[in-house]
């Protein structure tokens, strides 16, 4: 099952790599890890999306939460919760692909950032499906560059993660 | 006051009344040594391998409730310490070590004995530091020693590059520490003790299954009271020895890979088990499905969550110090009126008697032959039970566990997670050291002595009257063993040509050296070297080279899947 656990980790130097070294010590997945501080300037929030059985993921809290910088842990795909992903894509936009480019943008709701003779820059937020449809619905052979963030959540409502 | 950072580490020792420091000087730490050099209260014992600094500490802080120190240098230094930091933190060890690194503006500059020491020991610290600024050596100090004591206990590292040592700045040493990110939990949940009670009482095959939380939480006169209280059978892991007296009746021994056939028996045949800061790791229950086959409802006492359902699903946990935790199982069994089921109960003791009944641990004697058995049960004798015990890692690491019954806690100081060899000598300097007038005895084997025997020479400076037990069988025997049961008596590389004399080479660093050959003179020897009080006494037994440990659960079986002599094969 796929999780997306938060936390909040004092932002010392090294903190990121006491958890994905415990993420590689332990053999546990990865599939996307971001980190930034928040707006108090002594922590930074984590957002990671990993994979496992409910045992694992039960290990993967507690060991988390084991880390002597870790203050707080919550798996916020344990209930209602909102995710997002940026992505920037460069694609060639020449001829008639730069018109079909624009259009399929405008359809996912992308916008373009940066436009040369040949190319855009397509800035796109979603979830990580909506990103994935959007690559899969362009023409392969036009995509310069890809780079997603990665990403990060948010419970809904008045579940708040927070000293 | 305005101090350097050396005059501040120093300072931060003596307040938190650091006895000794285990260490070695080298260039990244010379204004340290130059600090240790100018005082008395913090006194320094220099190894002769930064290793065996660490397991000296380590040793140190097993028979004590104290943390123990090591000092070492940058690069090698670090490098040399890893084996020992990451055999305390498999144990549970607090340790802080201090670590010398090259000047902060060299740092990531491939300098002379630089290396990234905090990521090197980062997988096997419980936290570590580098400092960076000189007005945070005394707070980090201080949340060392915090961190290496409190919750699970571990080493924690600090790693203090040679130009912070210089720096100046005021000190004060902080009293109070919090931390947001850290505060282990110690009294266990009501609830889940209320309930966990509940189900002891309604047991009819119970069995306590006690680890080393028992030893490092100083629980062990709880647990025999809580024990007691319920007359249930307790079974302790390798780490747990002695946190139960091992002569009491209702001790049925040592469980697991070599463990006794009742405990075995009665942790798989159990319908309630208590497990006590204990980890089920893979040498105490074998193949976790097979353990499961058997209904059981179990109760796990940890103050680390992460410990507890990580490899044997349970069905009250209690998260919690194992001392607090007992404390108010006591409690409540003293301020309730129910008591166990003692017809089950009678019952259940009759089948553990008939268990015993197999006599596991008996062996075969011999007139001829030095059995190593022989040798610990004599030592036993000879030392009233009441030694400090070390032993390295192997057959005679076994047989220590099985043959020395330990009353105490705290006596018996061996490497059961990481399985260090030459771990031995290093904690019997730490033991004797901490209990000057007490007989310590390092239970060693041929192959194990000599991955830290140059230890026997710090042994000389600092006057430790170690009795050293060799079990000298010439060959690595655990792995022997396993060749033979496993691999079609193919011994490759385990048997050990070229050995030195071992009583000529403690001779040669100033002890006494002892070659037992005979049976008959096993005792008098034992008897002989416990009297010279003053002296390291090397006693090198020529053992039986083809014993083996019995009884033994294979790697990957399951529990009660023992083979308990050689005709069982």
């Amino acid at each position: 099952m796929r999780h997306v656990i938060s936390l909040l980790i004092e932002n010392e130097s090294g903190a990121l790599s006491r958890v994905s070294g415990l993420f590689s010590a332990r053999g546990y997945n990865i599939e996307s890890l971001t980190v930034a501080p928040t707006e108090d300037a002594s922590l930074s929030r984590m957002t990671i999306v990993t994979t496992g059985s409910d045992d694992i993921i039960e290990q993967i809290n507690k060991q988390l939460n084991k880390l002597v910088e870790v203050v707080k842990v919550v798996d916020i795909s344990e209930s209602a919760h909102i995710e997002r992903e940026l992505l920037l894509i460069k694609v060639r936009a020449t001829g008639k692909d730069r018109e079909e480019m624009k259009r399929m943008a405008d359809i996912f709701r992308g916008r373009i950032i940066d436009a040369t003779d040949t190319s855009y820059v397509i800035e796109m937020t979603g979830n990580q499906q909506k990103l994935d449809s959007f690559v899969a619905a362009i023409d392969r052979s036009l995509i310069l560059e890809t780079v997603r963030s990665g990403v990060v959540g948010v419970g809904r409502g008045e579940r708040v993660l927070k000293v | 006051m305005v101090l350097t950072g050396a005059e501040i580490v120093v300072r931060c020792l003596q307040e938190e009344k650091v006895e000794y420091v285990f260490g070695y000087p080298g260039g990244a730490v010379l204004f340290l040594y130059d600090e240790l050099f100018k005082q008395d209260q913090v006194r320094h014992v220099l190894v002769r391998h930064e290793q065996a600094a660490v397991h000296a500490a380590d040793g140190y802080a097993r028979c004590t409730d104290r943390v123990g120190v090591a000092l070492v240098t940058s690069g090698p230094g670090a490098t040399n310490a890893v084996t020992g930091i990451a055999t305390a933190y498999c144990d549970s060890i607090p340790l802080v070590i201090i670590s010398g690194q090259v000047p902060t503006a060299a740092i990531g500059q491939d300098a002379f004995q630089e290396v990234d020491t905090v990521g090197i020991t980062r997988p096997c610290v419980k936290h570590n530091y580098l400092v960076k600024d000189v007005r945070d050596i005394a707070s980090t100090i201080r949340k060392a020693f915090y961190l290496a004591a409190s919750g699970r206990p571990g080493p924690v590292l600090v790693d203090i590059p040679k130009d912070v040592c210089v720096q100046k700045c005021e000190f004060e040493y902080p009293r109070e520490i919090t931390m947001r990110s850290y505060n282990p939990v110690v009294k266990g949940h009501l609830g889940q003790i209320r309930k966990a009670l509940q189900l002891l009482l309604e047991a009819e095959r119970p069995m306590i299954y006690t680890g080393g939380g028992v030893i490092l939480s100083d629980a062990a006169e709880k647990l025999t009271k809580l024990a007691r209280l319920l007359g249930f059978p307790v079974t302790s892991t390798l780490m747990g020895l002695g946190g139960y007296p091992a002569s009491d009746r209702q001790f049925v021994g040592m469980l697991g890979m070599h463990g006794t056939y009742e405990a075995n028996m009665g942790m798989h045949y159990s319908d309630v088990l208590l497990a006590v800061g204990a980890r089920f790791d893979d040498r105490v229950i074998g193949d976790p499905a097979h353990f499961g086959q058997e209904p059981r409802k179990i109760i796990h006492i940890d103050i680390d969550p992460s410990s507890i359902s990580k490899r044997v699903k349970v069905d009250v946990p209690i998260v919690g110090n194992v001392a607090d935790v007992l404390d108010e199982l006591i409690r409540q069994v003293e301020s309730g009126s129910a008591r166990p089921k003692q017809e089950a109960l009678d019952t259940w003791w009759k089948q553990i008697d008939e268990w015993r009944r197999r006599e596991c641990l008996k062996y075969k004697n011999s007139d001829e032959i030095i059995k190593p058995q022989y040798v610990v049960e004599k030592l036993w004798e000879v030392t009233g039970g009441d030694a400090f015990v070390t032993s390295d890692v192997g057959q005679h690491q076994m047989w220590a566990a099985q043959y020395y019954k330990f009353e105490k806690p705290r006596r018996w100081l061996n490497s059961g997670g990481l399985g260090t060899m030459g771990v031995g000598l290093p904690y019997a300097m730490g033991a004797q050291l901490a209990h000057p007038g007490s007989p310590v005895a390092c239970i060693t084997g041929e192959a194990s002595i000599q991955m830290c025997i140059q230890e026997l020479s710090t042994c000389k400076q600092f006057r430790l009257p170690i009795k050293i037990v060799n079990l000298n069988n010439r060959y690595l025997g655990m792995v022997r063993q396993w060749q033979e049961l496993f691999h079609g008596g193919r011994y490759s590389e385990s048997y050990m040509d070229s050995l030195p004399d071992f009583a000529k080479l403690a001779e040669a660093y100033g002890h006494v050296g002892i070659r037992v050959d005979a049976p008959s003179d096993v005792e008098g020897a034992l008897q002989e070297a416990f009297k010279r009080k003053n002296e390291l006494v090397f006693l090198d037994f020529q053992v039986d080279q083809t014993e083996n440990v019995y009884p033994m659960v294979q790697g990957g079986k399951g529990l009660t899947e023992m083979i308990l002599s050689a005709e069982d094969l």
